[in-house]
């Protein structure tokens, strides 16, 4: 059976939160659908220690709390159809139908290979923060961080907030980037301010740029690693590196919808207008997956979403502060712009598809995602391609192609819910 | 926050772990491997965030669940690496 809501959110971030309080407060009935266990996105993840970050414990506690809320944590969205998306979770399969549909999925890391990159201890830099935000063990642990952008402050005061001893931090982009970088700051205080009591709580832990991590190694676990920086190659033993190269968008579930995608570097976000919509009429889009532009933005757009959705007109001067907001992301990008080099750590051997197990040469005879995929299974594997598709994009090699349903791995039972295309003229056939 | 333990098993040990926590954290407490790859390499999470699948365990049961998706239940029976 399929439940009917006037909006539909996919993603509990602060740009899904937005959203949903928006369209709340607007007398709406709301679907709000996350595959994680809680509310609060990649930036606001609950801390099974610390719980969530005061603001957003209160915000998202007055959504959840509302009688036209419906919240479905740990569901994945599987399947769209016109109007309709099909879900999942551990056990059970459901369809619900929307009036509008509000994406706001998010992003990921960017996760680049180099040799090692598949040794156990070897994580995304958000992805230590994520996982110590759940409990991971990191007190006493020698933890490196790596990568580009702000990013990796956030991850090493959550590492040593855990108990980690943090033995550096070590950013891609050259000095003077990143102090042209701070030098805008003061446009955006709240950033400033964030930035300063980042740098204040990590005042102890080295900072140094310009620097790559060439190699990871150990047996079965890391044991060290080698950074390329200015002054040469420095080898460092620890339990756990940390790497990431910024985010990119989530656009999978938006490119299957139909929503007219652009481009950004390599990577693929939705193209939205003033008042976030799509160019599928009651698809709206909010957040990173519209470009990567940090919570702020991801707020505003998420409470434009939401009342564009439900009808309402939006004022000029929250248009004007997401005008703003947006201004900071290009700032990052500017500053924090991949030196080539990263692009080139993969040797012929090192493993680009972690699924399925293909390196770097075995990729050299093909020039589509498809050949490649039918010949080497390169991107065929459980994550469907969401690695190694974004990391072959990044290195200026085929991009990944299409988005078929089902979005993730789905049983048997859920699967057979789909329609077939000849009751149906949705996308799916 | 949440300092109550509650007891799962992992490969058939018993292990008291925070309530709240995810899989992969009480896999990684308990010090067990996650999975092997195609050829044989082991493997742990790597993106925490349910998108790299290299975290993928058997849960109650149902195999190929994300331990850094999934959160830990008193009785919960995790088997690594099958
Ligand atoms: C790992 C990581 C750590 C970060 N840490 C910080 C930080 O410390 N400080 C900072 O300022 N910024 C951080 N960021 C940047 C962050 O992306 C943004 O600032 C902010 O979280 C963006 O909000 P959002 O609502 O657009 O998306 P997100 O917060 O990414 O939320 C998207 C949500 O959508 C859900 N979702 C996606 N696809 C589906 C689907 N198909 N079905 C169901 N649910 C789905 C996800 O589970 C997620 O909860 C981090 C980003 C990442 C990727
Ligand atoms: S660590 Fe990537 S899916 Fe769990």
């Amino acid at each position: 059976m399929t439940e009917r809501y006037d909006v539909v959110i996919v993603g509990a971030g602060p740009a899904g939160i937005a959203a949903a309080d928006a369209a709340l407060a607007r007398g709406a009935r709301v679907a709000w659908i996350d595959a994680q266990a809680n509310g609060g996105g990649q930036v606001w993840r609950k801390d099974s220690e610390h719980g969530w970050p005061r603001r957003a414990q209160s915000i998202i506690a007055r959504v959840l709390r509302h009688s036209s809320m419906t919240w479905m944590p740990q569901t994945e969205v599987i399947a769209a159809e016109r109007d309709e998306l099909l879900l999942q979770n551990t056990h059970n399969a459901r369809r619900v139908a929307y009036n509008a549909l509000i994406l706001a999925t998010g992003a990921r890391e960017l996760l680049l290979p180099f040799p090692g990159w598949t040794l156990p201890g070897v994580t995304g830099a958000g992805a230590l923060q994520a996982l110590a935000k759940q409990g991971w063990p990191l007190a006493g642990r020698r933890v490196v961080i790596a990568g580009a952008g702000p990013l990796l402050w956030a991850a090493a005061a959550t590492a040593q907030r855990h108990g980690a001893r943090v033995l550096g931090i070590y950013e891609q982009a050259g000095a003077k980037a990143v102090h042209d970088f701070a030098r805008t700051l003061w446009r955006w205080p709240g950033k400033a301010v964030q930035a300063a009591v980042l740098r204040t709580q990590l005042a102890d832990v080295p900072y140094r740029y310009g620097c790559a991590v060439r190699r990871a190694m150990g047996d079965d676990a890391l044991q060290t690693i080698e950074v390329d920086g200015p002054h040469g190659v420095e080898r460092i033993e620890c339990d756990q590196l940390a790497v990431g190269y910024g985010l990119i968008p989530n656009t999978e579930l938006a490119h299957m919808l139909g929503c007219a995608l652009k481009l950004e570097g390599a990577h693929p976000y939705v193209a939205v207008d003033a008042m976030q919509r799509s160019s599928i009429a009651n698809v709206y889009a909010a957040g990173e997956l519209c470009g990567i532009g940090g919570r702020d933005t991801a707020w505003l757009e998420g409470r434009i979403a939401g009342l564009a959705a439900t009808g309402a007109t939006i004022d000029a001067s929250l248009q004007r502060q997401h005008r703003h907001a947006r201004a900071f992301a290009t700032a990052l990008r500017t500053h924090f712009a991949l030196d080539p080099r990263i692009r080139n750590l993969a040797t012929p051997d090192t493993l680009i598809c972690r699924c399925e197990d293909v390196s770097l040469q075995t990729l050299n005879n093909y020039t589509d995602a498809r050949s490649a995929k039918l010949a080497t299974r390169c991107g065929m594997g459980a994550c469907q391609g969401r690695v190694c598709g974004a990391a072959l994009a990044e290195l200026g090699r085929f991009a990944r192609s299409g988005h078929r349903p089902p979005l993730f791995p789905a049983r048997l039972a859920t699967l057979g819910d789909l329609p077939t295309p000849s009751e149906h003229q949705g996308f799916i056939a | 926050m949440n300092t109550a333990l509650i007891r799962i098993e992992i490969d058939g040990q018993a292990l008291d772990v925070p309530n709240g926590i995810s899989v992969a954290a009480a896999i990684a407490r308990a010090q067990r491997p996650f999975r092997r790859s195609v050829s044989g390499q082991v493997r742990a999470p790597f993106c925490g965030m349910g998108i790299c699948f290299e975290c993928r365990v058997r849960i109650d049961g149902i195999a190929q669940q994300r331990a850094c998706m999934a959160t830990v239940r008193e009785g919960m029976q995790v088997m690594t690496d099958d």
